[in-house]
This record gives structure tokens, C-alpha cells and sequence, in this order.
């Protein structure tokens, strides 16, 4: 390992890197979670394997790394020099790709992706529908790089901006610099991310933080994983230029103890960066300090509110604190401490190298740059897309992500998690950004998108996510503690089939109360996903009130699955898949559903060759 | 004394300071003995100088620590979003079901636990499981009994694919 002593040598030490001649093939494989969960990490080792037993090291190169993004096809193998994208790759097939591929030059075609709507078969990435309209700011370097090794960072620029911020630019003209970009908090709150800088900077104190917010628990959303899984150095070489911009000498980041590959590959990138001397005492010889290191969550998701995350640091109960004053006057361990989330700091490089002017290029008139969204449940392409702001949410949902699944109908999707809201499907066309998702009811949050089709009850939806809140909720605060658990039990009642419609008046009137009395962010927005869902499908709620009816078929109090004694032929197919059991009936006798023992779980709804089973 | 404990001690020892490590120093109890049982939570109150009152509210606070044991084979149930719409709530009922347990519960002879966590990250798999951290992906309630009859069978190792 090389210790870097100045910018100079920062660059010399790239163009030696470029000057190696790369492996005349590289088989670029993803080794984010979502991969590995399905076997990649094998893959890797299977194509190791092949590659010694041929001897052909030295023409074929293995590179794990960070996710691609189209976590619905994974793994994903990307072949160069040829470009070639292969989806749902399974360790066994590192053979055919090896000995098919890469040594008799033919593509394998049965790992292609095909694209569902035309049928037509793309070898190229560019040529993926998935791809075509994103652009890539923050996700820039997952899945081309090793995220494991900071020499592929520094081939692509990296640090490069530090050296610049240190070596070209006061720390005044850094914030200026990324005041002037427009660049808004990505985590949730979209505040302006140079005018905190500035505000840090000015409060007066010896010892200052910069804070990384990891604890991404908005569920369904996975971008900043994905980021410090495939990309961790961008995050480090932020913090350090938010260092020098703010005067801090150390940065801290809070990661959630879920994410095991991303603790471990965000641990070995800052100690890679320690020893390039990119961290540490005197960074490229700038005379500039900073240090980073890690504070591991334990699964609290009101921890990702900046004050929470705070005490949570500190070791104690994560329990808001009453703002102002804010972090940036009395942060961690009382002095100034700045927080930003992975996904804001993944653009400050850029900004630094590129310019304000570039990034203020994209977007929208209020929200600048890009934002990346997590595409989730009933659409056909899950997995991460970045889009500039303002792309309608149309273009997201069904161009990137290829439309639902099944065939089946949009009815709502749902952006910030617990503390946003369901956007209708007739709103489609709604370019994104800060201010039209909150315009409609919902929050851009961290960047989850949940689709949900026809079959998916509002009330429902709204349940789940109440559910979460009041497990999530600290209880400092009376209205977020209590107030959130009656809303819970209102619509429990209401899915049930015992709602009147005062418990709807009573629904909106408490959730406004909780929205305008919390304590903190979690509480205030907690009523969203029930207020959300009143307004735009108010007349599910009345048909679970009026009716004792759900119309999508989901909430199971309301609910009875029946075998038609006409259709039945008692093949047994149903009492065999049922997983209670509660079916019982002979072979070629009509079956019956003991309905005390049903779990309502649809198996054998879907399962019955006959059609003989309906859900009344 | 207990070697676990001996280990725990190395390790708060090796601290650089003791001001705001508690969080840290629970995460490696619960790595060494599997949970955070109350002597072992007086135990690093002591050590760290801190009322036990606080360790208790600190490990009850967070949902990663557990006071309890945990079965031989921990079930996982991603009870995330994406997960959740696509139909995690079915399967998580019908592990109940099938171990007679409930969320959070062992059953009596300490083979199988059974959590519900938020998000694995996992969302192209959904719904998804996991048993001793390895992951099971697209998971009906009608694979449930499977996946148990394998865990009494042939068990199951950590990390990669469970399918």
C-alpha cells in the first residue's frame, strides 16, 4: 500500500494505474445483498475456480461488485470488453459462460434478458429498458467497480475532489460551491445541504462532527445500502470534504447493525483510506485532520431522525430532542454536528469535480440533481433506479420499471415509507420532486416506492403501516405514543367489519392532532399513510363500514374462502397444498373448508385446477 | 469465571473510552452469549459504571437485543413493504401455525425461534426469509412446511441461498 503525501501524487498515482493493462476479459459480477442472497457470491468462486483450472488468470479478470440495480434479475454478470449483460446467472452456469462465451466467442443466449412487453432479446445494459432512462450521479460507480479495492475508486477520479476541495478551494467556497448546486437532503427532510454546511460552520466551538445517517430503515427503501455496498469510498471522501468545509475533524457514521455487507465494506474502505492517507493526520499533505469510524444501530427506525440518531450515538435510548436548538449548534456530545444521509453525500464529490452549474443543470426548479428510488412490490422490475428530479412518476413505474405484475392494475404507489403517503394512480403524471410529492399528500422520504395493485386494500396498507409506527414509536411524546395506537385500534376495528363512521370522522380528526402535537418527525408524519389513503380512497374505508366489505379482497375478518360443490371434483389438490390443514374431504368427494381453522392464506385459492374456490 | 464473560471483559477493557460505549458493548454481549440475559446486563453496568436501570432501558429499546434465547434455528420473516404487499403477512401466519409459536416466541424445545424484522434489503426476492442468516426468496405459505422439515432434517448452515 502507497501513503499519498499530495495531489500530486494522488494524480500520479492514477495515471500509474491507468498505464496496467487490464485483463482482456473482465467478468463483472454483483456481490451486493440482493445477489449474494441468491448465490452470487458462488458464482464468483465458480468462475475463479474454472479460470485456475485453465490457467487463464491472466486473460480473465473476476471483479465483484456493488449492485446493479435490476435486483429483480439477479445476479447479474456484466462481461467486457463486449458489454454483455447477463440476468438470473446461477453458480452452475459460470462454465457455459467461461467455456461458451469468453473462449468460443458465442453468447449464451438462454441468459439474456428478454424484455416481457416486445419479446425481443438485449446482450447490451444500454439496450435494457430498465437502464435507458436513468442517469447515474450517485449510483455512478455501483457495479463498475470493486468496492473492495480504493485503487478501482481512484481509476474512476476518486478522491480527486477531496484533493481539489483541500487544495483549490476554501472551505467558504466549498459551501458556496454546494449551496449553489441547490443539492436538498435525500434522506427525507430535502433541507438545502449547503445552507447546513454554513450553519455548522458558523457556530463556534473547538470540536465539531460530521455525521453520516445510515440507518436506513425506512422499509423497502435500499438505496443507501446499495451505495456503501458498491460505492463506499464516495461516502467517505464526503464527509471529509464536509469536514474541511465545516472544520471538523471527525466524522461518524451510524449504520444499521442489519446490514452486515455493508458495515464490512464500508470498515475495510476507511481502512484502506487510512492507510492511502486519505484519511488521517494531514491528508495529501494539506495539513488538514479527519478521521471517520463507525457507530453500529440496533434497530430502532426513529434512530434515522437526526436528534434520535444523536443520543443513539451517545449510547443512550434513541429519543428525539427537542429542536432548537439543532445539531448543528448542539450536536452529538453537545457541539456542532452536521448530518447528512448516504445518498446526499454520494453527489458532493460530483458536485466538487463537476460544478455547481452541472448539477443545477438537472432537475427542477427546487430540486436539483437526481434522486434514486428503490422500485418494490407489484412491479415487474424491482430493483434501484436514478432518475433526475422531475421524471413523471409514469415514466419511473412503467418505463424503467416495466409495469406491474401479473397484468394487473395500478392502484396506488407509495413513496417515504411510514411517514409518506399513497399516491392515486390517475396522479401519474406528476413530475417528482420535493414540493409536488408533498403537494399530493406524500413525501419523497428516503426514495421507497411501493406499487400496489388492485388486489392490495388501502385500509389495509394503512393498518400495516400504523403497525409499524406504534412498534417504532419511543414513546417520549404522549401523541405519537398513544395517539398512534388508537389510530391503530380505529382501524383495526375498521378492517374488522365493526367501523361507523364516526370512527372515520375520529380517524381524520386524531391524525391531525398527532400530525400538528409530535415531538418529532416520525410522529408528525405518522398519520400520513391514513390521511393519504382517506383522501384518495375514502370509498374503500366506507365500503369496509357501510358495506362490512373489502373490496380488494384482502382483509381477512372480512373475508371466507368457499369450495363450490359444483365445480369441486375432490381431486385433493387443495387439502394436500393447504399448509394448516383445515381442508378435509375424500378423493372424489366434494372437500369443505373447516372455516374455525382456515388462516385465510389463499393457498388453496390459487392452487384449485378447478376454479372451485372463491373468496366471498 | 465464565469464559464468555472473560471475553466481554477483554473487550470493555480494550475500549478506548467508556463514555458512550454501551450500545457498542451490547452488540458484542449479544454476539458472545446469543442474548443479553439480566446478569450479564448488571455485569456491564458494572463495568461501564452505568445504573443497571439504564442497560435495561437501553437493551429493551432497541429491537436487535434480545433478554431471551433463541432457538437453534432462527427464523427470520421480512415484514418490510415490499415484502408485506406481496403477501410476507401469509407466510409469517403460517409459521406460526406450523412451530405453534408466536412472534418472538421459542418453541419448548428450543429448536426454532420466530421474528418478524423490518427490511432485509432483499426486495427483489420478496417475500423473503431468513433462517440462521441464510436467505430464502419468493417464500409461499405452502413452502413453510418445507422449509421446517429441512431445518429437522438435513439443518441448515448460515449465509447464501437457502433454496
Amino acid at each position: 500500500m502507497v501513503k499519498i503525501n499530495s495531489f500530486k501524487e494522488l494524480k500520479e498515482h492514477k495515471s500509474r494505474l491507468s498505464e496496467h493493462k487490464p485483463a482482456e476479459w473482465r467478468i463483472f459480477t454483483c456481490a451486493g445483498t440482493g445477489c449474494a442472497a441468491s448465490d452470487s457470491i458462488f458464482l464468483a468462486e465458480n468462475f475463479r475456480k474454472i479460470i485456475a483450472e485453465k490457467n487463464l488468470q491472466d486473460r480473465i479478470q473476476v471483479i465483484p461488485t456493488g449492485c446493479f440495480g435490476f435486483c429483480e434479475k439477479g445476479p447479474i454478470v456484466n462481461i467486457f470488453p463486449d458489454d454483455t449483460f447477463y440476468v438470473k446467472v446461477s453458480p452452475d452456469d459460470a462454465d457455459d459462460i467461461v467455456n461458451q462465451h469468453i473462449l468460443n466467442g458465442q453468447v449464451v443466449d438462454r441468459l439474456l434478458y428478454i424484455d416481457p412487453q416486445t419479446g425481443e432479446k438485449h446482450a447490451q445494459q444500454h439496450n435494457i429498458g430498465f437502464y435507458q432512462n436513468q442517469m447515474r450521479v450517485a449510483l455512478r460507480n455501483c457495479g463498475k467497480i470493486n468496492p473492495e479495492q480504493i485503487d478501482d475508486y481512484i481509476s474512476h477520479d476518486g478522491y480527486f475532489a477531496l484533493g481539489k476541495a483541500l487544495f483549490e478551494m476554501s472551505p467558504e467556497a466549498v459551501i458556496e460551491e454546494v449551496k449553489k448546486s441547490g443539492l436538498r437532503g435525500r434522506g427525507g427532510g430535502g433541507f438545502p445541504t449547503g445552507v447546513k454546511w454554513e450553519a455548522t460552520r458558523k457556530s463556534e466551538s473547538d470540536k465539531k462532527y460530521i455525521v453520516c445517517n445510515a440507518d436506513e430503515g425506512d422499509p423497502g427503501a435500499f438505496m443507501d445500502r446499495s451505495l456503501m455496498e458498491g460505492d463506499p469510498h464516495a461516502v467517505i471522501e464526503a464527509m471529509a470534504i464536509a469536514g474541511h468545509a465545516i472544520g471538523a475533524d471527525e466524522g461518524l457514521v451510524y449504520i444499521r447493525a442489519e446490514y452486515p455487507l455493508a458495515v464490512h465494506r464500508l470498515k475495510t474502505a476507511i481502512s484502506q483510506a487510512f492507510s492511502y492517507g486519505m484519511l488521517g493526520n494531514n491528508i495529501m499533505g494539506s495539513g488538514f485532520n479527519f478521521k471517520v469510524r463507525m457507530s453500529l444501530g440496533a434497530g430502532a427506525f426513529v434512530c434515522g431522525e437526526e436528534t434520535s440518531l444523536m443520543n443513539s450515538v451517545q449510547g443512550e435510548r434513541g429519543e428525539p430532542r427537542v429542536k432548537p436548538p439543532f445539531p448543528a449548534q448542539h450536536g452529538i456530545w453537545n457541539q456542532p454536528t452536521n448530518i447528512n444521509n448516504v445518498e446526499t453525500y454520494a453527489n458532493i464529490p460530483q458536485i466538487i469535480l463537476k460544478g455547481a452549474d452541472w448539477f443545477s443543470s438537472i432537475g427542477t426548479e427546487k430540486s436539483k440533481g437526481t434522486k434514486v428510488f428503490a422500485l418494490a412490490g407489484k412491479i415487474n422490475n424491482v430493483g434501484l433506479a436514478e432518475v433526475p428530479m422531475g421524471t413523471p412518476l409514469r415514466d419511473v413505474i412503467f418505463g424503467i420499471g416495466g409495469g406491474i405484475r401479473d397484468g394487473k392494475k395500478l392502484k396506488a404507489v407509495q413513496t417515504g415509507g411510514p411517514s409518506g403517503g399513497c399516491i392515486p394512480a390517475d396522479e401519474l403524471d406528476l413530475p417528482i420532486d420535493y414540493e409536488n410529492l408533498q403537494s399530493i399528500g406524500s413525501m419523497m422520504g428516503s426514495g421507497g416506492m411501493i406499487v400496489m395493485d388492485e388486489t392490495d386494500c388501502m385500509v389495509d396498507v394503512a393498518k400495516f403501516y400504523l403497525e409499524f409506527t406504534v412498534g417504532e414509536s419511543c414513546g417520549k411524546c404522549t401523541p405519537c405514543r398513544i395517539g398512534n395506537l388508537r389510530l391503530h385500534e380505529l382501524l383495526e376495528k375498521i378492517s374488522n367489519g365493526h367501523g361507523t363512521m364516526d370512527d372515520l370522522k375520529s380517524l381524520r380528526e386524531l391524525g391531525e392532532v398527532i400530525r400538528d402535537t409530535s415531538l418529532c418527525g416520525l410522529g408528525q408524519t405518522s398519520p400520513n399513510p391514513v390521511l393519504s389513503t382517506m383522501n384518495y380512497f375514502g370509498d374503500e374505508y366506507e365500503a369496509h363500514v357501510k358495506e362490512r366489505r373489502c373490496p380488494a379482497g384482502k382483509c381477512t375478518s372480512l373475508l371466507r374462502y368457499q369450495i363450490s360443490p359444483e365445480k369441486c371434483t375432490g381431486c385433493t389438490v387443495c387439502a394436500k397444498n393447504c399448509p394448516v390443514p383445515c381442508i378435509e374431504g375424500e378423493r372424489k368427494v366434494t372437500h369443505r373448508i373447516i372455516q374455525e381453522k382456515c388462516i385465510k392464506c389463499g393457498v388453496c385459492y390459487s392452487k384449485c385446477p378447478f376454479g372451485a374456490i372463491s373468496k366471498v | 469465571m465464565d469464559s464468555k464473560l472473560q471475553k466481554l471483559n477483554k473487550f470493555i477493557d480494550g475500549l478506548d473510552t467508556k463514555e458512550g460505549a454501551l450500545i457498542t458493548t451490547l452488540h458484542h454481549a449479544q454476539e458472545l452469549f446469543g442474548y443479553i440475559p439480566e446478569d450479564v446486563q448488571n455485569h456491564i453496568a458494572h463495568a461501564l459504571n452505568v445504573p443497571s436501570s439504564k442497560v435495561y432501558g437501553v437493551v429493551t429499546f432497541y429491537s436487535f437485543f434480545s433478554t431471551k434465547p433463541k432457538g437453534k434455528y432462527k427464523i427470520s420473516v421480512c415484514m418490510g413493504t415490499a415484502c408485506f404487499v406481496r403477501g410476507a403477512a401469509e407466510v409469517l401466519e403460517t409459521f406460526k401455525q406450523e412451530l405453534g409459536i408466536d412472534v418472538g416466541g421459542v418453541t419448548e424445545d428450543m429448536q426454532f425461534s420466530l421474528d418478524s424484522i423490518r427490511c432485509m434489503g432483499a426486495c427483489g426476492l420478496a417475500p423473503v426469509i431468513s433462517v440462521n442468516g441464510k436467505v430464502f426468496g419468493r417464500v409461499k405459505p405452502e413452502d413453510v412446511r418445507s422449509i421446517v422439515q429441512k431445518c429437522k432434517t438435513e439443518g441448515i448452515s448460515s449465509g447464501g441461498q437457502g433454496w
